[in-house]
């Protein structure tokens, strides 16, 4: 018998330790042959603990278990909720970069291979640089941070740059609320981040690899870094990855706590060991990145996709999606919902099905308000443009954007001034301080929005010219896009930016 | 006038900084290690630092002063982060921590007096599917809410008045 109890960090949060000490305990007591696998999470964060119990070849769920839950579990006394593939959240997924998530031991190699991992690398190792980066810019991947930017391209831009040395840099400094797609990966599959990095590494000749990552996940940085010791320790990365003559290496780099460092030139600044403030561009860090030399700078999630596509073909990736987002997005469902988690899913289903049907509503019971897609710097979206399809230009069409499509979901209660004046408060914290409109905007746009509460109403255009210089003279995103919040908060609620009633709430 | 630091801080602070020196870009592996070991980045630190790397003061402190993370003060003993993002506040993250801070009697980077915790904002915990969050040293608490923050301080020993 094998039990499955996740060591991801939101099930720990959520009492998975304490559920798999117990288990030990009374397997022990119980003399039971049984062993316990601590796996990554399935991504149903509601049903966290999700214990598994795997009896004469069937994979059987309960949860939520708590520590409590355990005897009783063991008694045959919690009813099952059948296998995880027929529960209806995670049926109706297509699960393809997750697809080994939860189902494997992050730390067996043996697992990995078992269940399709290598298979890229393999096929990758076969072909030239060229017929590489063909493949990627077949698939129609775009960089799943939230730029969007065919990752193929930007591959080729560093194969074709000259120089005695390439870097490979995978930014997993997720920081925006309502994203965790890619601390799960690396809490649950990390090698499929590192078999990616090394075809990355094969395709643009590049050696050396970084996961740069954030200090507020102190298990991803625990688990990739085992990871790469055993991949290291079992020929994967080295002087001789697979035996194929050819080298790639990589360490995590741990973050200082600064949101702009998801910025990827902040991000370079900060890895070079600088304050990490953002860089003009050009150079494209493509051309100059780490070190001044050619650098690939992508997101966990676009760098954990390559494998599936090398392993099954760019064809079979490019099948999925709607338009010009090819292939599948981890959606993360995230904030009052009922269930929150991580959902699969090809671009195009549209975001009331998602917030509706897949989160089920709001886990407080009342109406929905808002919808935050794409981060502190993403758009609030109104219940009347629930048609929008998930999909890039789609959201850009709403001026909204999807980012690293992490979607918070908000009741009635929520108070839309108060989120437009947190989002300027934010930049204000997180500002790098390089560019002016960032830097002082964004303490101008607090004291604008706090003039608003008080009943001001001539300062509502001033705070839309103050946007309109943030979106146009900021250096990047953070400045540039803390507009989509708080413009998307004035136009689908002016009621609640309207004088009589903030004047009436700031009277109360 | 700083303190003059003990020898073996000096020993310390020396192995620390070449066991990195071999690192691109050493300065951030070798803060966390120094943050790790003494709880701030010691003053005692920053010329070996500067020396190591060739960098001035001025840049040094700039880095130092940049991140969230690092310190230049010690902080309480414990340290209980309580995040301040949407997704959180979307849960009531925003009324839970004033009533935390309330009960600790402290603002926003306080430490009691008794310097047991101190108690930091942080801006996702990526536990957003389970907000609000906290987390006190390394210790994760998702669907935080006052009865099981209050649980976790007591267990370090960390009164709450009511």
């Amino acid at each position: 018998m094998k039990i499955y109890v996740p060591m991801d960090s939101a099930a720990k949060a959520l009492g998975a330790d304490e559920v798999a000490a117990k288990l030990t305990q009374e397997i022990a007591a119980r003399g039971l042959e049984a062993e316990i696998v601590r796996n990554g999470t399935r991504g149903m964060i509601w049903l966290e603990p999700l214990v598994e119990i795997e009896k004469d070849g069937e994979r059987l769920a309960y949860g939520p278990i708590s520590e409590d839950d355990v005897t009783a579990l063991l008694d045959g006394q919690i009813d099952t909720l059948g296998k995880v593939e027929d529960i209806p959240f995670f049926a109706r997924q297509t699960r393809l970069t997750f697809e080994r998530c939860g189902v494997i031991d992050p730390l067996s190699l043996a697992d990995y291979e078992a269940h399709g991992g290598l298979e890229g690398l393999k096929r990758a190792i076969g072909m030239s640089q060229d017929a590489i980066i063909d493949e990627v810019k077949t698939s129609g991947l775009r960089g799943r941070g939230g730029a969007g930017f065919p990752t193929g391209i930007k591959w080729d831009t560093v194969r074709l740059a000259h120089a005695p040395q390439k870097y490979i840099v995978c930014n997993a400094d997720e920081g925006d609320s309502g994203t965790f797609a890619d601390r799960m990966i690396m809490e649950g599959d990390p090698f499929t981040l590192i078999e990616g990095m090394t075809i990355a590494g094969l395709g643009c000749g590049a050696t050396k690899g970084y996961v740069y990552t954030r200090s507020e996940y102190p298990d991803a940085v625990a688990v990739m870094q085992q990871a790469i010791e055993i991949a290291r320790a079992a020929g994967v990365l080295g002087p001789n990855v697979l035996g194929c003559g050819r080298a790639f290496d990589m360490e995590v780099r741990v973050g200082a706590g600064a949101y702009v460092c998801g910025e990827e030139t902040s991000l370079l600044n900060s890895l070079e060991g600088k304050r990490g403030v953002v860089r003009a561009k050009p150079p494209l860090p493509a051309l100059e990145g780490f070190l001044g030399r050619p650098t690939v700078v992508n997101n966990v999630i676009s760098l954990a996709t390559v494998p599936v596509i090398f392993a099954k073909g760019a064809e079979h990736y490019a099948n999925f999606g709607l338009g010009r987002s090819k292939g599948t997005m981890p959606i993360q469902i995230a904030g009052n919902v009922k269930f929150g988690g991580l959902f699969e899913t090809a671009f195009g289903m549209p975001l009331g099905t998602l917030v509706n049907e897949v989160a089920g509503g709001t886990a407080s019971g009342r109406p929905v308000k808002a919808v935050q897609v794409g981060g502190p710097l993403g758009a609030y979206l109104h219940t009347d443009q629930f048609d929008t399809p998930f999909g890039y230009e789609e959201f850009d069409g709403q001026k909204a954007l999807i980012g690293h499509a992490g979607i918070v979901v908000f009741d009635d209660t929520a108070d839309m001034l108060s989120m437009a004046r947190f989002a300027m408060e934010f930049c204000a914290v997180e500002s790098c301080g390089k560019c002016t409109p960032c830097r002082i905007g964004a303490v101008r746009g607090v004291e604008t929005l706090d003039r608003i509460k008080e009943g001001d109403a001539s300062a509502i255009p001033l705070l839309e010219d103050l946007c309109e210089v943030m979106t146009d003279g900021s250096l990047c995103a953070l400045g540039g896009f803390t507009p989509y919040p708080v413009l998307s908060a004035l136009r689908h609620f002016p009621e609640e930016f309207a004088p009589n009633t903030a004047q009436k709430e700031a009277a109360e | 006038m700083t303190p003059a630091s003990s020898p073996q801080d000096d020993g310390a602070i020396a192995e620390i900084i070449s066991a990195h020196a071999h690192l691109e870009g050493p300065l951030l592996p070798m803060l966390h290690a120094l943050q790790e070991e003494f709880g701030v980045i010691p003053e005692a630190a920053h010329a070996p630092l500067c020396k190591a790397l060739t960098i001035t003061r001025a840049e040094l402190k700039g880095v130092i002063s940049f991140y969230h993370d690092f310190r230049e003060k010690p902080a309480g003993k414990h340290v209980l982060k309580i995040c301040r993002a949407e997704a959180c506040q979307s849960m009531g993250g925003t009324a839970l921590a004033e009533r935390l801070l309330a009960k600790l009697g402290l603002d926003w980077h306080g430490t009691t007096p008794d310097g047991k915790v101190t108690v930091e904002p942080v801006y996702c915990l990526g536990l957003c599917a389970c907000a609000p969050a906290a987390m006190l040293d390394e210790k994760l608490i998702a669907r935080a809410d006052d009865a099981r923050v209050e649980k976790a301080l007591s267990a370090k020993n960390i009164g709450v008045s009511a």
